[in-house]
């Protein structure tokens, strides 16, 4: 037992110390990696935050639903609180890199699918990654063959999927990209299905945030507390918990309650000052869940202050500016930028590499809006948001083997099933929503913008229908294990 | 590597879900509680970290008994009375 302890911690040390060796062989390339070594390390504090309080969305839902139990909702709770504030004093000091994004139904429809894949697969996109960490294969495939090369193919088929497209799309579609190419000169190229919902619908929908609403555009502190914190983020979280605490644990808790009451021949009833105790028990039944959601909240702020202030450094909006500085010209997109969120974000760096690995096979990805014009595809080395997805791997990997509890588990084939058609359907509902559990609900929802909610929305319903299946399935095979009994 | 859920004796029962990620063995280890009767005991043997902190809460929250929990060789082990 003392060997395999001793072995995890040298790996854990190993893998720390080549991330260490890594950040100053980029440092020493240029400066200007410092941005890209940035992401590295907040990567790795998340993938460590995650898999020691398990941190995953899927679970959220998911365990609620199948199981009754609420410590991964209770978690992302109390995240979405703490990152709402830091968020708020952020955007008050300026030093926010968050935006919303084009509100409109589509959210709802990519959370539902988002949302059955994640209980699908067994975890969500940030799940997956901490759980790729602890050594789970069938997350690898998830994240592999659905988020990757899933999500570049989904957004870059054309063809006969165009038919689809409403007309009114395509006309819209076609105008902007007449007005783009008049204007810079520009030719956006749109040839898949993705590209004209994207040009002729999403970039149509409103963009907003409650502070902005509540301010008539030019907010300020107090719209910034009131209007994203409170009301976008808090409030909302606050009566959820109330929700899950009444539909999941109080009824236990009362039980509880009454029977110790009984025993010290005290009367059995209870009052608003127990209702309050069993929504604090409620939250710290799960101390290492709760207080990694305290910990997930804040550096999620952080590590936005931190990307601020690499930008103001710099004077850059996007790493693909410090790319051409750099004389990489063929990473960046047709308006010059790379896929550089500013903050933590899971999905569309994943869809980056699953269009590298494709175009090493001679399909070309850089034909259509998402990786031609919005996002581009840098090498891999040079791909900072790709940098932070690895980080949560290594970083939940470093925590995994300092806890024991590392184990490398090559899927059966069952769960190859459960693994690649989850995650191809993570894939499909994280870019309709340009986004995912991470990107489009936490983020948005803590900066803000209603859009996270809609999301958030989807995604629970989705995990529902993905519990209903889940649920027959398991109920078939436990009925055959019982046969013989 | 497949699930199986066995009766050992009287009143006592085995669910191995090793080799399972999640949320396979959080649900068995649900579904198999609702098969057994009070007072059954139930031994739940799993290897995936992230479910054990699910099942612990979902023993607490239907106020199951735990009466044993132990890792051995990277495998978790749980001993249930179900109430």
């Amino acid at each position: 037992m003392e060997n395999v302890e001793k072995r995890n911690q040298f790996w854990a040390f190993l893998i720390t110390g080549v991330l260490i060796l890594i950040s100053f062989l980029y440092y020493s390339a240029n400066v200007y990696y410092i941005y890209l070594i940035v992401y590295i390390w907040f990567g790795y504090a998340y993938g460590m935050m995650l898999q020691y309080g398990r941190f995953c969305f899927a679970s959220a839902s998911r365990d609620l639903f199948a199981a009754g139990v609420p410590r991964m909702a209770v978690g992302i709770m109390i995240a979405l609180i703490f990152f709402s504030v830091v968020e708020a004093i952020l955007e008050t000091s300026h030093l926010s890199t968050f935006h919303p994004a084009p509100f409109g139904i589509h959210m709802l429809f990519s959370g539902v699918i988002f949302g059955v894949g994640m209980v699908l697969s067994g975890g969500c996109a940030s799940g997956s990654l901490y759980k790729v960490g602890e050594g789970n294969m069938t997350s690898l495939i998830a994240v592999i063959f659905g988020l990757c090369l899933g999500q570049a193919a989904f957004v870059d088929i054309g063809g006969v999927f165009n038919n689809f497209m409403p007309q009114s799309w395509v006309d819209k579609a076609m105008q902007t990209q007449a007005a783009i190419a008049s204007a810079s000169g520009v030719h956006i190229p749109i040839t898949s299905w993705f590209d004209h919902y994207l040009v002729g619908y999403v970039w149509n929908q409103p963009q907003f945030t409650i502070a902005k609403l509540m301010s008539g555009g030019n907010p300020t502190g107090i719209h910034f507390f009131i209007g994203n914190a409170f009301i976008n983020a808090i409030l909302p979280a606050i009566l959820l918990l109330c929700v899950i605490y009444y539909f999941y644990s109080r009824k236990i808790f009362i039980k509880k309650k009454k029977k110790a009451l009984k025993k010290q021949g005290l009367p059995e009833t209870t009052g608003l000052k127990d209702e309050f105790e069993g929504m604090w028990a409620m939250i710290t039944a799960s101390s290492r869940t709760s207080i990694m959601g305290v910990l997930v909240g804040l550096t999620a702020g952080l590590h936005i202050l931190t990307m601020a202030a690499m930008q103001k450094k710099f004077g850059v909006t996007n790493f693909g500016t410090l790319l051409k500085r750099m004389g990489h010209f063929e990473d960046v997109s047709l308006k010059g930028t790379v896929f550089d969120p500013g903050y933590w974000y899971i999905t569309s760096q994943e869809g980056q590499l699953g269009a590298w690995i494709f175009e090493k096979f001679g399909w070309n990805m850089h034909d259509n809006m998402f990786f031609g014009y919005v996002n581009g595809l840098p090498e891999l080395w040079r791909n900072p948001a790709l940098w932070m997805s690895l980080g949560i791997v290594f970083g939940a990997m470093v925590m995994a083997r300092l806890q024991n509890e590392f184990k490398f588990k090559v899927p059966s084939p069952e769960l190859l099933m459960w693994g690649f058609s989850g995650g191809l359907l993570m894939g499909m509902g994280s870019r309709p929503s340009l986004g995912c559990n991470i990107g489009a609900f936490f983020i948005r929802a803590a900066g803000g913008d209603p859009n996270g909610w809609v999301y958030g929305i989807g995604m629970v319903f989705g995990a529902f229908l993905g519990v209903k299946f889940f649920n027959w399935f398991t109920e078939r095979k436990m009925a055959k294990e019982m046969e013989s009994f | 590597m497949a699930m199986k859920f066995e009766k050992t004796g009287d009143g006592t029962y085995e669910l191995d879900v090793c080799g399972y990620v999640c949320p396979h063995p959080q649900i068995y280890t649900k579904k198999s509680l609702e098969k057994i009767q009070e007072g059954d005991v139930l031994s739940v043997i799993f290897d995936n970290p992230s479910s054990k902190e699910t099942i612990l809460q979902m023993i607490d929250q239907g106020g199951h008994e735990l009466l044993e929990d132990k890792t051995e060789g990277g495998k978790m082990y749980l001993k249930i009375e179900k109430a």
